[in-house]
């Protein structure tokens, strides 16, 4: 069930071998296998305690999470090593299933900062406030944010929904390689759903790989993946094209938990 | 040296030394002298307080007691451009005809006329010394009722009995009525570098009825080890509006005690910043009585300290009448071995009815070592009043930190903006613009002249009601 056998010349965005990986002293990962291509988006559900956040964590280097065996390879080279700002100037952004609320600190400034780091690591010329300014504007019709946000900190007093949009934003400027949604739809009304989803799909690109992690399928009648994943007892249990999404969306996860693997 | 009679013999010697120098020159009026012998009577009773007292117990101060100070002599004074280039540097350039309306300069309690600028300006601004002499009236009731004006002795009792007895200079300065100053006026007390010696500056401020002014306190010093022992007295009289920004960058061997103590009249307010950066032992006390209705104190504080710093800030806030409202916010960030005190008490008395107080002291605590105690307390004898406290003493938190660097910001950058962001809205809330973006650099580097400010405003958090 290998998706998209077109595309495999072309180096892997992110490759994952037999992951294993502890949280809190407790084995999440075990074992867990994943391929991504340039201009794919693929989706991994699960149910809770699966190793969804695990993996998303882990991908963006939080401390606190233990690698203990197998390999992640980011366009050929071992993401492991890499600081979470390094991971993020190379070109990992990972939209975070609960953004942090940082009082006194300007979205804009986290932004600027964000953005021009990447580009000193590129050796490009860093923007100044005005350009900044322009793309940000621009970027922010995406999720049909308006510029006060900007100028507030950084998600506090932000609704979830607003909290949500705010990433996509940040999303959208840092412009990435690999982006990682952890559950970007939880706690989002329709609307706010529908307006995270159009972001999103905005910014699908041939040159872009996504991984949408997801408890729902709801997620993903908006967002059509390339490939659905299902993570049960920290492995990958199950790969298949978008309409597995709706098949355990119907039979629920009890289904795969107790199917034969693969 | 544990009795208290070895602790204070050498203060006395000094003062008998001084008091015989100044009969032969006919210096004193008997007053003063009076007022000065009676002071070290009540300090040689009770000497320096020691940490079996509730108000010192995390503070202490035997070394003061042991270590010799002296009263400074006149300083031999630099050049001229020498110290106005240092005092720029120092003061972040509020020294200027475009940014003050005038300014009081003392070198080592001396008062020097060519630093300072007092001539022209709505307010009357002069020399202690002089005020003496020429407002005896207006500046007696002040020198002898120190320390004894809030409800009972404030707890800087024995310090301020030995600022009085060793009083020498200091500044009087009178708001007339009515009269309102927009630009700041700055009294600053140099340190110069000598060693051993006490200074015990004395400030009075009188803001009269309907006036208004904005007055920053510096006290700042070159490297030695000295001891300043300050008390500023302000009166609010009704409806009179005052900002006092104390900054505080005393040399990190020295000792600073000060003790401001504030009267406020009805419908007057009374806003004050704390500043401490400097000095190796500080303890401020700050008390306010609100003796008049619908008086409004704010009390915000800032201390950023590291190494074996120690900072210790107690506020008494006397609610003596209704409608009277009062804010506190505290905020300290603590690196090193350092420590830091906070000690404040919210007294509302019967017949304070709608008294509406709040607070709030925040501690960033960036290393294993420096620790904090804080204790915020409300005495209320009234039943229809509106007070709350809350305390908090943490550490960077991972989660934002994280949230950043997934953001391509360095962790060294990340740590810095989050500090920047846990003192703004403190910083934000001096008015001296010069002060407030000074600071800024001076703590955050470049980030005031930066064309993206980082700061936010931030949206009020919920507190616990008491």
């Amino acid at each position: 069930m290998t998706p998209a056998t077109a595309t495999e010349k072309k180096t892997a965005m992110l490759e994952i071998r037999d992951l294993r990986a502890n949280a809190g002293g407790k084995e999440i990962l075990k074992g867990l296998d994943l391929t991504i291509r340039p201009g794919e988006v693929h989706a991994i559900m699960g149910p809770n305690g699966s190793g969804k956040s695990t993996l998303a964590h882990v991908l963006a280097g939080r401390a606190g999470f233990e690698v203990t065996g197998g390999e992640v390879f980011y366009q050929g080279r071992n993401l492991l090593e890499m600081a979470p700002e390094e991971r993020a100037r190379e070109g990992v952004f990972l939209a975070f299933q609960y953004p942090v609320e940082i009082p006194g600190v300007s979205n804009l400034y986290l932004l600027k900062s964000g953005l021009n780091a990447v580009r000193r690591h590129r050796g490009e010329p860093e923007v100044d406030a005005m350009e900044f300014l322009a793309l940000a504007r621009e970027r922010m019709k995406l999720v049909a944010m308006d510029e006060s946000f900007l100028h507030r900190a950084v998600n506090e007093g932000f609704s979830g929904g607003e909290k949500k949009r705010n990433e996509i934003f940040q999303m959208a400027v840092l412009d990435p390689k690999l982006a990682i949604l952890d559950e970007t739809d939880s706690g989002l009304d329709i609307d706010a759903l529908r307006i995270v989803a159009e972001g999103v799909n905005a910014l699908r690109s041939p040159q872009r790989a996504m991984l949408v992690i997801t408890h729902y399928q709801r997620l993903l009648d908006y967002i059509i993946p390339d490939a659905v994943h299902v993570l049960s007892g920290g492995r990958i249990v199950l790969s298949g094209p978008a309409e597995l999404a709706r098949e355990l969306e119907s039979r629920g996860y009890a289904w795969v938990e107790t199917s034969p693997a693969q | 040296m544990n009795s208290v009679s070895d602790q204070v013999a050498p203060w006395v010697a000094s003062f008998e030394r001084l008091e015989k120098q100044r009969q032969t020159e006919r210096a004193d009026d008997d007053w003063l002298a009076a007022s000065r012998r009676s002071a070290l009577e009540r300090f040689t009773e009770t000497g320096f307080p020691t940490t079996r007292e509730e108000a010192w117990r995390f503070t202490n101060v035997a070394p003061i007691g042991r270590l010799r100070f002296s009263p400074a002599g006149a300083p031999a004074r630099g050049a001229h451009d020498t110290w106005r280039r240092w005092l720029d540097e120092v003061l972040f350039g509020t020294l200027r005809a475009d940014a003050a309306a005038g300014w009081i300069v003392f070198l080592d309690g001396h008062y020097d006329a060519s630093l300072s600028r007092i001539a022209d300006g709505p307010a009357r601004l002069s020399s202690l010394a002089r005020a003496i002499v020429e407002d005896r009236d207006g500046v007696a009731p002040y020198l002898q009722g120190a320390g004894t004006r809030g409800k009972g002795a404030s707890a800087a009792g024995p310090f301020t009995n030995l600022n009085t007895a060793f009083l020498q200079d200091g500044v009087f300065l009178s708001i007339p009525r009515g009269k309102i100053c927009e630009q700041p006026i700055h009294i600053v007390y140099v340190a110069t570098g000598a060693a051993d010696c006490v200074v015990s500056p004395r400030t009075l401020i009188r803001a009269s009825e309907g006036s208004q002014a904005i007055i920053v306190e510096s006290y700042i010093g070159r490297p030695a080890r000295y001891f300043t022992n300050a008390v500023t007295q302000i009166d609010l009289e009704e409806g009179a509006v005052l900002e006092h920004c104390k900054l505080q960058r005393e040399a990190t061997e020295a000792f600073h005690v000060s003790a401001t103590e504030v009267v406020m009249k009805r419908s007057s307010a009374f806003t004050s910043h704390s500043i401490a950066l400097g000095g190796g032992l500080t303890r401020n006390d700050v008390s306010v009585l609100l003796d008049g209705e619908g008086a409004d104190c704010t009390l915000n504080g800032l201390y950023v300290v590291s190494g074996d710093q120690h900072v210790d800030h107690h506020t008494l806030v006397d609610h003596a009448r209704p409608h009277g409202t009062s804010r506190q916010l505290y905020k300290g960030v603590l690196d090193g071995r350092s420590r830091g005190v906070f000690d404040g008490l919210v007294v509302v008395r019967p017949g304070a009815q709608k008294t509406d107080s709040r607070q709030e002291n925040r501690n960033l605590i960036l290393s294993e070592s420096a620790l904090v105690d804080t204790k915020p307390t409300l005495r209320i004898n009234a039943d229809d009043v509106k007070c709350s406290h809350a305390a908090t003493t943490g550490q960077l938190d991972e989660a934002s930190t994280f949230y950043l660097r997934s953001r391509a910001i360095d962790p060294e950058t990340a740590r810095r903006i989050m500090i920047h962001a846990f003192v703004s809205d403190v910083l934000r809330r001096v008015r001296v613009g010069a002060i407030r973006d000074g600071l800024d650099a001076l703590l955050f580097g470049a980030s005031a002249a930066e064309e993206t400010p980082v700061l936010a405003p931030s949206a009020p958090r919920p507190e616990a009601r008491s």
